[in-house]
């Protein structure tokens, strides 16, 4: 059924044809990309946000199936905070400026229940993003969730798996004199640990992912970070 | 239907297979078909993807200077499957997620380009996309094929349905993880391959080399 041996032409081989062609095609190709990118944006965009509520409610531990995620999510307050002097600011666009950063504040009965903090880092290949959610104290984990990753499958997607996050409950980052503790040892924490209230295991193998987590919730946790809201909070003058 | 037409969508299906004759598009193979929802996906991918470029080539074939033909064939193939993947980014976000960049390697499937190349570049623009809609659907065969196997015996579910119930929830079925590794895609697309060349033993390649019986004599 095909065509009889198709013989070029000498006018569709010519140096100014195959330019014509080749820009043609190119200008037609370009168009329906970039109309594709166009018009499906905002969709994706949406996606993304949906997403994203979804990552801090089910963090929150207020994820619930079967209902509107948009509709949990009006339970969630998300404030400003300035890193520095850790005090709550109006700021519309936070994304922007380094110094300062969101937090979601969750309350239950108008009291402050939970505040979860973005966190992000570098793990072994990848930046990690997740969220920290932890207790109105300031101090106690309740919940820690790793959204977006390129960790090694098998290995450093622990950080994604269920019985892990289970670990980080009740765990604290704080010791009595402020210092922050919080670790992902390497392998197991051993029974008896002094600090096993700060200690959270590994995975052998994926030691690099685990010592991820420790800097980046160091970093986070720290002066460059979150550590002046969390004092403010702990000292209880919650605004 | 002509026969030319059934015979440009019905013979990639099982006679001349993409996958388990020309062993083509075996990387995206391996690499979706963990479970079987992300490979329905990447199977209408492919498909939408072949029959459009064929389509595209083979409606430009007599136009086309021969210097330029494969690069033109695969910018029109990569903007195919750019749209194709904003789509699924936009219509099954869920799922784009698993099927993270192989979507976006369909640019590079074998099977895409070489039927715009071995097919459209030189039939009408109707047989083309027949051909292109066939091939993508011998590739979904084998696809779901695998991807059954894999999830069904690697988590004992069907697109998240529970069919053998896990010892972890209180059945009887200890999932087998290998099977949710890539290494076990090549054990079931080998066994396919083996049981479809029983079946036809036309396909059966002659093999390249003979390995003649060496005599002590012969080395001395």
């Amino acid at each position: 059924m095909s065509d009889p041996v198709k013989e070029p032409g000498p006018r569709t081989e010519t140096v100014a044809r195959t330019l014509l062609v080749a820009f043609l095609v190119s200008l037609l190709c370009s168009s329906l990309v970039a109309s594709a990118a166009v018009l499906l944006k905002p969709r994706q965009v949406a996606n993304a946000l949906l997403d994203m509520r979804r990552n801090i409610l089910d963090v929150a531990g207020l994820l619930q199936p079967e209902s509107d995620v948009n509709e949990l999510y009006e339970g969630i307050e998300p404030r400003v905070v300035d890193l520095a002097t850790g005090a709550y600011v109006e700021d519309t666009d936070p994304e922007s400026n380094p110094e300062r950063a969101l937090v979601y504040l969750v309350r239950r009965d108008g009291a402050l229940s939970k505040i979860i903090l973005p966190v992000s880092g570098y793990g072994l290949w990848s930046t990690l993003h997740g969220f920290l959610a932890l207790q109105a104290d300031g101090n106690t984990v309740a919940d820690i969730t790793f959204y977006a990753h390129g960790e090694t499958p098998g290995l450093g997607d622990f950080i994604s798996k269920p019985a892990w996050r289970e670990l980080w409950r009740d765990k604290r980052l704080f010791d009595q004199s402020g210092n922050l503790k919080i670790e992902v040892v390497k392998g197991r924490v051993p029974a008896g640990d002094p600090l096993a209230d700060y200690h959270v295991d590994g995975v052998s193998g994926a030691t690099l992912t685990g010592n991820g987590v420790t800097k980046l919730l160091q970093h986070w946790l720290g002066e460059q970070g979150y550590g002046p809201y969390l004092r403010n909070l702990q000292r209880g003058d919650e605004s | 239907m002509s026969s030319a037409a059934k015979r440009a969508l019905v013979d990639p299906v099982v006679d001349n297979n993409p996958v388990t004759l020309h062993v083509l598009g075996i990387c995206s193979a391996l690499a979706v078909t963990t479970s079987l929802l992300p490979s329905l996906y990447m199977c209408l991918a492919l498909t939408l993807v072949a029959a459009l470029a064929n389509a595209a080539v083979s409606m430009i074939r007599h136009v086309l200077p021969s210097s330029i033909r494969i690069i033109v064939q695969m910018t029109i193939i990569a903007s195919l499957v750019i749209v194709v993947d904003e789509s699924i980014q936009a219509f099954a976000f869920e799922t784009s997620r698993e099927l993270s960049v192989f979507v976006g390697l369909i640019i590079t499937n074998c099977i895409v380009l070489g039927r715009t190349e071995g097919f459209a570049s030189k039939n009408p623009v109707g047989l083309s996309f027949l051909d292109g809609v066939g091939n993508g659907l011998g590739y979904s065969v084998i696809l779901i094929l695998v991807a059954s196997t894999r999830e069904l015996l690697g988590a004992g579910t069907l697109l998240g349905y529970t069919i053998l119930p896990n010892v972890a929830d209180g059945g009887w079925y200890s999932p087998n993880g290998m099977m949710l590794l890539p290494p076990s895609a090549f054990f079931v697309i080998g066994l396919i391959i083996w049981g479809v060349r029983s079946w036809k033993p036309a396909q059966v390649e002659n093999p390249e080399f003979h390995i003649h019986e060496v005599h002590r004599t012969d080395v001395m």
